[in-house]
């Protein structure tokens, strides 16, 4: 593995975990990272396919499973550290960017990931979730957006659609909602992409992108809450009639959609982006996705394009961008400071400024 | 002529000047100066909240008080025998507090008109005979100043006349007979960078010890003679930077990497910014977008196996509440130092209160409790900082050391140790390395004696574990429900921070007679003035003790027979009553309490009287 991707492997044991005593190294499979405790979610939820994925996913990460920390905050999607068989912490509603911040600065080597919600993420948690993004910690954040608040049991959430009615909105919802990717991509966020619960290829291909990258590594995930909000996401999730509302963006491919291929999207004059008939405005025309433009207008454009999914919605990659790392600016800083004045001695500083002696 | 040197046993002096006079900086200059002489000294900075407020108001007046002797002392004085007043709202608010024929030095040249009327003055106290009960000097020091720096190139008349400050200093180092080298060096180095201000300053300066020396405003000057301290290397430091240098050393000495997180709040900001200065221990800072944050990452940096650190005031510490009884669950080491200032709310940020003792008690829901540490004295907050650091790792806790505002910014000369003599950390704990249950690690299997769980850091391979706040089930740590197992659970963690009581020194009353009948019990920043009030009651020839606590939570074992070994149990406390509720509940004492929350250290004379109307009593 090589340093552009972006996980530490500690003991650069490489390729398996050395099972404690044996010394011999074996290649892990997704079993290897499924825990001992019973998985607690409602039969049927959007997380168990999610849970599924990224088990699956872990023996191609090639990280010893003791170098891998997985940190969330409160809801469902939070009781996800439990069912990894990796070292994981279950903390406290919204603050789990905050915990992994501490822990990334004080083990820049370790791979971290923050598993979190949308009420987790963006309203009680908001706060960290930007501030991690704008400083680029090194963590992967697999936020779960099922447009409800399901552990508390069915009140809405900030991505909530307004009008929505809920428990705690009988006359509906009148707080206008969030748009996870562009607040990302406002945040300053240098990976940002978004994908399905139910698209298993998918979501396997936006996490390797994503462990490729250094930095802040923002998924969102429409994932299906079967008992508060079922359907959230049928127009694009749906396995049959949501295909033709995926737009996946793909880096340098033009952007095109729908059934047949027959829709694209193109750039207006006013910076904003336009679906349209590909047959009518012609193929050249169509918007070229690119993915590593530094400044993030047209990502953000891109996000705009569906504010809810409700309609043709973007899934993909909408930007990869490389930036210092916080942690590695801060472990740098100590460097520097040892480089110039050499290891810190106790005595030196506590003698340091004016003294005198008494004898 | 030479002029008259008077030999003074001790003497209070305070600068007393707009925000943007500099009287802190002064009053600092003065204090090294002081301290480097020998003096036994304390000090007590008052300055309002404003940065800048409207120049020439009494909201503006910022002041700088110290206490320096040739004997051992305990406070910075109870009212200055010296007052140094650069404007009209600095005297207004300060000479009330100036002893009866107290001398007082003023900035003649400002009590015009108009700061005259933004001070509220109908007419000028120098010259309407108010001030015939001291002795005053009035000195034309933006004048002189504008005289001595006259020459220097590069600067107004405004930017010049800044430096009248130094002028003050200059006078003051004169008449009581403190060292200048020192503080010529100090102003080169501070304005190094910009020649003309350094030398602007530097002339000042010099103008004052020459005025003082020559002209016949003044017949003579003092002489205080150095104190007889134990034998050893001393330097003055501040309650925050004996805080930082704690920090450092607790480092140090546990061989663990320090992560500190904060968040800007007066008092606590100037520990954040002092450990943002020693990376070259290692120590890693960050300064987050939050209270909560800080506190977030301190954990976070603790799970990794560092020690996670986070410093605030209260505000600070009611957002922190949550991710401390976290730490209180999942049973991490952590380290949260709380700055008090006066509340609630806002309160006033500048100002010391003692309000925090109960919120650290019991500011979590549920039942979570945690040691809580409490240094007496500037130098103290030190050892009180290593002491924290050792609780929190060897018993895998967060700890919460009470600091406030008067030890924050208040000094006195600490006599620094060997970094080799200091408590070694290393004994505290160590990471575990091998599983512990049958081919499993359970993270909840707990030391039998000091019943801390193993801290298993990720990195470690075959330890691979989960925590979080939920309920774990004893020993194994998975997620539980048990109502029997919660309960356990509940005592187990009550049960090891009651044991730490076996771990601390007994509670060990200073009582010179050993037959006092009236015990002073105290916590925190109002050992000074206590141990002040004793001797003024003693030199009377009455009979008191005084005890004063360090470790807040779990006390002292014996705490409960010493209390009840005297007829009279007195607690004062700058707040209304918090370790006195603590006591009488935790120990069915009679104990009385004095309260004051003026934002202002007890004085000595006040607590002397408070005592004596209870060795009245009994």
């Amino acid at each position: 593995m090589t340093e552009a991707n972006g996980h530490g492997n500690g003991n650069g044991s490489g390729g398996g975990t050395p099972h404690p005593g044996s010394g011999v190294e074996v290649q892990l499979t997704k079993k290897d990272f499924e825990s001992d405790q019973d998985v607690r979610w409602c039969p049927g939820c959007g997380d168990y396919a999610i849970l599924a994925t990224v088990q699956g996913f872990m023996p191609e990460l090639n990280v010893p499973r003791e170098n891998i920390v997985f940190i969330s905050g409160i809801g469902c999607a939070a009781r996800f550290p439990y069912y990894m068989e990796t070292y994981g912490f279950h903390s406290i509603h919204g603050r789990a960017p905050a915990l992994a911040s501490g822990l990334a600065v004080a083990r820049p080597e370790l791979d971290v990931w923050v598993v979190t919600g949308d009420g987790d993420a963006l309203s009680i948690g908001g706060n960290h979730l930007i501030h991690s993004m704008r400083r680029n910690v090194n963590l992967t954040v697999l936020m779960f957006n099922n447009q409800i608040y399901g552990l508390t049991k069915g009140q809405y959430s900030p991505t909530s659609e307004i009008g929505k009615v809920t428990k705690s909105t009988p006359f509906g919802s009148t707080d206008y909602p969030f748009n996870p990717v562009s607040l990302a991509l406002g945040a300053e966020c240098t990976f940002v992409a978004r994908t399905i619960d139910n698209d298993r290829k998918h979501l396997t291909d936006i996490l390797r992108k994503a462990v490729a990258h250094r930095g802040t590594k923002f998924i969102e995930i429409y994932q299906n809450c079967n008992i508060f909000n079922d359907g959230a996401f049928d127009a694009v999730r749906d396995v049959r009639s949501g295909r033709g509302n995926r737009i996946y963006l793909e880096h340098g491919k033009p952007i095109r959609f729908g059934q047949g291929e027959d829709k694209g999207v193109v750039a207006t004059g006013d910076g904003t982006l336009r679906i349209v008939d590909v047959e009518e405005v012609g193929e050249e025309r169509l918007l070229v996705h690119d993915e590593s433009a530094l400044d993030a207008t047209r990502a953000f454009a891109l996000s705009r394009l569906a504010h809810t999914p409700t309609g043709p919605t973007p899934i993909g990659v909408f930007r990869s961008v490389q930036r210092p790392v916080y942690e590695d600016l801060v472990t740098q800083q100590v460097e520097m400071a040892r480089e110039r004045s050499g290891a810190g001695d106790l005595d030196k500083l506590l003698h340091a400024g004016e003294t005198w002696t008494v004898s | 002529m030479a002029k008259a040197v008077q030999e003074i046993d001790q003497v209070v002096i305070r600068f007393a000047g707009d925000s943007g006079d500099g009287m802190q900086v002064t009053g600092d200059r003065f204090t090294n100066a002081t301290a480097i002489l020998g003096n036994d000294l304390a000090t007590l900075p008052d300055f309002p909240a404003e940065i800048r407020a409207p120049a020439g108001s009494l909201a503006g007046v910022s002041g700088f008080q110290l206490h320096f002797a040739d004997h051992d002392i305990l406070t910075p004085g109870d009212s200055p025998s010296v007052l140094v007043a650069m404007n009209p709202a600095a005297l207004k608010t300060n000479v009330g507090d100036l002893t009866a024929g107290g001398t007082l030095i003023v900035n003649e040249d400002v009590f015009d008109e108009r700061n005259l009327a933004k001070a509220g003055y109908d007419a000028n106290p120098l010259t309407d005979g108010s001030l015939a009960g001291y002795q005053v000097f009035q000195v034309p020091l933006n004048k002189l100043t504008l005289g001595a720096v006259d020459g220097v190139e590069g600067l107004n008349s405004k930017e010049l006349l800044r430096s009248r400050n130094m002028f003050a200093l200059g006078l003051l180092s004169w008449m009581f007979s403190r060292p200048t080298d020192g503080s010529e060096g100090w102003i080169q180095t501070k304005f190094g960078k910009n020649p003309a201000v350094a030398e602007a300053n530097l002339k000042a300066f010099r103008a004052g010890v020459a005025f003082g020396e020559t002209t016949e405003v003044f017949t003579q000057s003092f002489i205080v003679k150095p104190a007889t301290l134990a034998p050893g290397t001393y330097r003055n430091v501040t309650g925050n930077t004996a805080i930082s240098l704690g920090l450092v050393a607790a480092s140090v000495r546990s061989g663990l990497q320090l992560v500190l997180a904060g968040y800007p709040i007066t008092p606590a900001s100037d520990v954040l910014q002092d450990l943002a200065q020693h990376k070259a221990f290692g120590i890693k800072t960050m300064q987050c977008e939050d209270e909560i944050a800080s506190a977030g990452a301190a954990l976070g940096a603790s799970f990794a196996g560092s020690l996670g650190v986070t410093v605030t005031s209260g505000p600070g510490l009611d957002l922190k509440s949550e991710t401390i009884g976290l730490a209180v669950s999942v049973e991490l080491p952590m380290l949260i130092l709380d700055i008090q200032r006066a509340g609630p709310s806002t309160g006033m940020p500048t100002k010391t209160e003692q309000g925090d003792l109960l919120h650290a008690m019991f500011g979590r829901h549920g039942e979570a409790p945690l040691p809580i540490v409490a240094p007496s004295t500037p130098a103290d907050c030190f050892d009180m900082v290593i002491e924290g650091a050792r609780l929190a790792l060897k018993y895998r806790t967060p700890v919460i050391v009470l600091s406030d505002a008067f030890l924050a910014t208040g000094s006195e000369p600490w006599k620094i140790p060997d970094a080799a003599s200091l408590p070694d950390l290393t004994q505290a704990f160590s990471f575990a390395t091998e599983q512990n249950a049958d081919g499993e690690f359970w993270p909840f299997i707990r030391d039998p004696e000091t019943l801390a769980r193993p801290w298993a850091i990720p990195g470690t391979p075959g330890l691979e574990h989960r925590i979080g706040g939920l309920e774990k089930s004893d020993g194994k740590g998975d997620v539980a429900y048990d109502p029997e197992n919660h309960h356990k659970m509940t005592l187990l963690r009550a049960a090891k921070i009651a044991g730490i009581a076996k771990d601390i020194p007994q509670a060990q009353a200073e009582d010179p007679d050993g037959d006092a009948s009236v015990l002073v019990l105290g916590w925190g920043s109002t050992f000074g003035p206590i141990r002040a009030a004793c001797r003024r009651v003693r030199k009377n020839g009455h009979k008191v003790a005084h005890l004063h606590l360090r470790h807040m939570n779990p006390f002292p074992s014996n705490l409960g027979e010493v209390l009840g070994s005297y007829k009279r149990v007195v607690v004062p406390e700058n707040n209304l009553g918090q370790l006195l509720k603590l006591v009488r509940a935790e120990f069915l004492v009679d104990a009385r309490g004095y309260h004051k929350v003026t934002g202002t250290p007890f004085k000595a004379a006040e607590l002397e009287s408070v005592l004596l109307e209870h060795l009245g009593e009994v």
